[in-house]
């Protein structure tokens, strides 16, 4: 059915075709013997091709071009008067005798054209004349294409400024004039196509008419050519008619493009000084108009334009164009009952682009725009609409990217008010956005105030927000929100200690409403953060005293106290249990013992109570001798009491070799390597004796379990503990000792039973080198080790 | 053969000018054989005046019994071809019986001639305006010549001529106003005018302005009247909407009008009209026809 149309269709075009080619043949033959009956007969029976309704415009337009490039020909003829002995005012009445309108209108715009150009008659009148006889066309697409061709042939024709058809008489405004009318009525032919013909679709209407709508916007694309209008002209005159026509014409199709054509073909200077009459008009528009593309493009148009010279910024001051696209945006909003949000949010996507970039120093015109944008999202449940959501997200993201620094965007007090209209994925996928910005330009976060807008910022990152359920978290983006939080805590920095402390404060109290999964993301940092401060107050501790309230080292320890606290409820207590021996041995640092001692006893409650996993414990242990051993603050005491847990849960852990190698490391408790370190060489020698016992156990519990014994390697690094100690002047390791030690681990490797291990042979090789290089290398540690025998 | 049509030929070959035959105007007619001529123009009160001559064919005589000249107006109807009816009939004896043996001139000549009506050829009906030269014999029958000529009348532009203005419709259908700038129109004058829409409830396909002649002839019962269409012209294409308002533009020259007729003689009168059509897409038409008169203005060049 479809395709017989077609075919139909085309067959008509073919027909169209050779009949315009068959008058045009003996229309060439008169137009050579120079017969002007025979040329109008035939050129007016060649027009009667365009009489044709069956075809739709994309065929019609073809056969128009046809009939185009023959009027041409014709034209070239009537204007060479000798060829035909008409004077040109009578061929104008002759050819107005065809019967038929449309050959007769085609001919009288072709000779109409010629008229003008012989300056027999003023432009004005002809042209008058011409726009006003056209009316007699009424059918929409024979008469766009009709009055198509009269612009197109008195386009160079127009009595514009410094043509040749400017006169006394004829002014720039008559060119208006005729244009406007032609625009006019070509608009109300191309709006009535929709109610043309019975049983042609909808949608094949519309899209017939697209392919027309060229047609009318020419008009106004030689509106804009017209050298003389204006900015007064163009104000007074052609915008208002031009809009009188778009606004009365009723039709969707239309005004959206015709819009589009205003704001494409004018120059932006007009534009800005005419704004007001311009969006005056787009709240008349039907409701169903895409306005927010079209003011999109206006706005783009216009911060183009400021963009284009700093020369024409004060201009967009004086007019005020932000106040008029935010109050015309906000009408257009109001009359548009049924435009969706997603509509509303690109028109003020686009106001804040355009402000963004003609008042970058505006801050408030930001705020307001999305405060409008608040005001519409209110009342509202939350979006669902994935592309609303995209164009808050476009929304909210300008402003940071336009300023680089969140730190502008937090001074905005709908921001967050903004955001909360967000579905809980999106509002994280802004904070995410948020926070790469702050890393992306290492901007500082200064003050308590900012962190806590920011905070209210991320929220989402932050908190589990309500109604949204949990298990629909994807674990690895969970890690990666958590560990940009993490690493936004350190770009919170204040050189004044007070104003860090309430930064801490700060952040402190918003991480902790986080719960268990984002605690050990976010503790971590902030405890390095407070610590970083507790030593910058280490450095300048005089200067606070006096002040009433100073942050101290010890309050900000009381605070640390209670943040790993919330930590070791997770539960995770091998990160708390890190962080407390952090933190004490920052206290160590700040001479705080009580604080130091508090933390490992806070650390020791953990070891016992919580840490139950064998190889969390050796880890722990060793981080708890580790910082054990670099502890100076302690007390005689105090230091009993650590040393002496930490060496029995050293004694106490599963596996022998752990065992070993735990009590081997409790030695350095005894013995630290500084100029008043305590150094106690009967104890250290009492934890490597013991250590060599575990071992031993070991070796033997080998035996029996496996029927070999393992491998030497814990004597191998005990030995390295005696050479150690020995080095460093502890008297109670001899080099007796060592000798022996060395004696057994080789009668070891030698037994049978000992499983061979190549690793631990190569340890033992290159200890022994170690102690033959030792001894060759002469002077006083040469001396030491002449006695030991390798 | 040739003497037989030799013996039914006239004796003598008769010739008629007129005084200003060379610079007088001349227009075309259409003769009765279908063939067109050249012949003099006048109007109402010229002179009329010229020459006959005659002139025997070699080596004869012309024996009458006297030579008239008669200019005649004429009404000839096609239901009664051949019978004439004269309305205006002047004489001029030329020559007294006699004989005539060589070329002999007469001159003649009919002084402001009244000729109230103009030559008209129509469907049914004619009138003319001829010469006719006379030779009485006794014998053999006259011998008779025929010289037409054509007669028109000019009037100066009326005084009043008002333009013709009206609103027509069908209820709740089509509502249109229309007007033609004026009632009286000349031969090559131009009809302005507007078609304005009220209301269009039809889906009107085109519109056309149509002249139209109207022939009456004969009177009372015998009254045949007929109508043709002289011009048809396409005013309009595509269907307007309710306020467009269409300009008309047509040009009569191209047309071959005679100025109104009213009762001439009592044997007939030509009208003209003009006919606005309109047609809608199912080809039902809607027309409303009004007379103009038609007039003849003096040409100036």
């Amino acid at each position: 059915m479809i395709s017989n149309i077609a075919e139909d269709e085309d067959k008509w075009l073919a027909e169209g075709i050779a009949g315009i080619q068959h008058n045009a043949f003996y229309m060439h033959r008169s137009l050579d013997s120079n017969n002007l009956r025979e040329a109008l007969k035939y050129s007016a029976q060649m027009l009667s091709e365009l009489r044709t309704s069956r075809l739709s415009p994309h065929k019609y337009y073809e056969l128009y071009m046809r009939a185009f490039d023959e009027l041409r020909k014709l034209e070239i003829f009537f204007k060479d008067e000798s060829k035909h002995g008409c004077s040109i005012i009578d061929l104008y009445e002759l050819v107005q005798h065809a019967g038929n309108i449309l050959p007769r209108l085609y001919l009288l715009c072709t000779v109409g054209s010629v008229y003008i150009k012989s300056k027999e008659a003023p432009a004005k009148d002809v042209l008058k004349d011409l726009v006003e006889m056209c009316r007699g066309v009424q059918h929409p697409i024979r008469g766009l294409f009709l009055r198509s061709y009269l612009s197109q042939v008195s386009r160079d024709k127009l009595p514009d400024i410094g043509s040749d058809y400017e006169g006394d008489a004829d002014t720039v405004m008559d060119a208006v004039e005729f244009v406007l009318q032609n625009f006019t009525e070509m608009n109300k032919l191309w709006v009535r196509m929709q109610h043309q013909g019975p049983g042609r679709a909808k949608e094949k209407q519309e899209k017939e008419r697209s392919e027309l709508r060229d047609l009318v916007g020419k008009n106004l694309h030689v509106l804009s050519q017209i050298e003389g209008i204006d900015l007064e002209m163009y104000k007074d005159t052609v915008l208002p008619r031009v809009l009188e026509q778009v606004v009365n014409c009723k039709d969707e199709l239309a005004q959206y493009y015709l819009m589009d054509c205003i704001i494409q073909v004018f120059p932006d200077e007009y534009h800005l000084q005419t704004l007001e009459t311009l969006l005056g008009a787009c709240p008349q528009l039907q409701p169903t108009v895409d306005i927010k593309t079209v003011l999109s493009q206006l706005m783009e148009r216009l911060s183009n334009y400021a963009a284009s010279s700093a020369e024409v910024l004060p201009d967009f001051l004086q007019v005020e164009a932000f106040a008029k696209l935010s109050s015309a945006i906000g009408k257009v909003i109001e009359a548009q009952v049924d435009m969706p949000v997603v509509g509303a949010i690109t028109l003020y996507v686009s106001l804040l682009t355009f402000t963004l970039r003609v008042h970058p120093d505006r801050l408030d015109y930001v705020d307001q725009v999305l405060g409008a944008c608040v005001k519409k999202l209110c009342g509202k449940p939350k979006l669902e609409d994935s592309k609303a959501t995209k164009q808050i997200v476009a929304l909210l993201s300008a402003p940071l990217e336009k300023y680089n620094d969140i730190v502008t965007a937090l001074t905005l007090s709908n921001y967050p008010r903004v955001m909360d209209h967000l579905d809980n994925g999106t509002n994280k996928i802004m904070a995410m956005v948020i926070i790469q910005s702050i890393m992306k330009n290492s901007t500082c976060i200064s003050t308590a105030d900012k962190v806590e807008a920011l905070f209210e910022l991320i929220k989402g990152l932050i908190k589990d927000l309500d109604g949204f359920p949990v298990d629909e978290l994807d674990e690895e983006d969970f890690k990666d929100e958590q560990n940009s939080v993490a690493r936004l805590i350190h770009m919170f920095y204040n050189d004044d200690p007070e104003e860090m402390l309430k930064i801490i404060c700060t952040v402190k109290k918003h991480i902790m409403t986080g719960g268990s999964r984002r605690l050990p993301f976010t503790v971590p940092p902030l405890i390095f953060s407070a610590l970083r401060l507790v030593r910058r107050l280490q450095g300048q501790e005089g200067d606070v005293v006096g002040e009433e309230e100073p942050a101290t080292p010890k309050k900000i320890f009381q605070l640390l106290n209670q943040t790993i606290e919330a930590l070791s409820f997770v539960p995770s207590p091998e990160l708390a249990l890190r962080l407390y021996l952090q933190c004490a041995e920052a206290a160590n640092d700040c001479d705080l013992e009580p604080v130091a001692y508090e933390f490992f006893t806070q650390a020791f409650i953990l070891y016992e109570e919580e840490i139950a996993d064998s190889k969390a414990q050796v880890t722990a242990i060793h981080l708890i001798i580790g910082t054990l051993q670099r502890m100076n603050v302690f007390g005689v005491e105090n230091r009993d009491t650590l040393t002496h847990k930490a060496t029995g849960y050293s004694a106490k852990l599963l596996k022998k070799p752990d065992q070993c190698r735990a009590v081997y490391a409790c030695s350095h408790l005894f013995w630290v390597d500084d100029q008043d370190g305590i150094k106690d060489g009967e104890r250290v020698m009492l934890c490597l004796k013991r250590a060599l016992r575990i071992a031993n156990a070991a070796q033997q519990m080998a035996t029996v379990a496996r029927g070999s014994s393992g491998p030497v390697t814990l004597f191998v690094e005990i030995l390295n503990k005696y050479i150690y100690f020995f080095e460093k002047g502890n008297s109670q390791v001899t080099s007796s000792a060592i000798q022996g030690l060395i004696e057994l681990i080789t009668s070891e490797m030698q037994s049978e039973s000992t499983t061979p291990d190549p690793s631990s042979d190569a340890f033992f090789a290159s200890t022994m080198r170690y102690i033959q290089f030792q001894k060759q290398k002469g002077g006083a540690m040469g001396e030491k080790y002449d006695s030991i025998k390798a | 053969m040739n003497y037989l049509i030799g013996a039914f030929k006239p004796s003598c070959n008769i010739s008629i000018t007129f005084a200003d035959g060379k610079s007088r105007k001349q227009v075309p007619i259409k003769k009765e054989n279908g063939q067109t001529v050249m012949v003099p123009l006048f109007q109402s009160q010229e002179n009329i005046s010229g020459k006959i001559s005659i002139e025997p064919l070699q080596g004869k005589k012309v024996e009458h019994n006297g030579v008239k000249i008669e200019l005649l107006g004429q009404i000839e109807m096609y239901f009664d071809r051949g019978n004439f009816y004269d309305f205006t009939s002047l004489v001029r004896e030329l020559d007294v019986p006699g004989e005539i043996y060589e070329r002999k001139t007469f001159p003649f000549e009919f002084s402001t001639v009244e000729m109230p009506y103009e030559t008209y050829n129509g469907v049914n009906v004619r009138l003319r305006y001829v010469l006719k030269v006379t030779i009485s014999r006794g014998y053999g029958g006259s011998i008779v010549e025929y010289q037409d000529f054509v007669v028109r009348n000019y009037t100066p532009p009326p005084e009043i001529n008002n333009s013709i203005k009206m609103e027509v419709g069908i209820e709740d259908c089509l509502h249109i106003e229309f007007e033609y700038n004026k009632s009286k129109y000349h031969l090559k004058d131009v009809i302005i005018g507007k078609i304005y829409f009220l209301l269009v409830r039809i889906k009107i396909k085109n519109m056309d302005l149509e002249i139209r002649r109207r022939e009456s002839t004969g009177s009372g019962a015998n009254t045949h009247v007929e109508t043709e269409t002289l011009a048809k012209f396409e005013l309009m294409d595509g269907a307007p909407v309710r306020g467009e308002s269409i300009p008309i533009r047509l040009f009569l020259s191209p047309y071959e009008l005679t100025p109104t007729h009213r009762n001439i003689n009592n044997k007939f009168s030509v009208k003209y009209y003009l006919n606005l059509v309109l047609v809608d897409e199912e080809d039902r038409r809607y027309f409303k026809q009004q007379e103009i008169t038609v007039y003849r203005l003096p040409e100036t060049s």
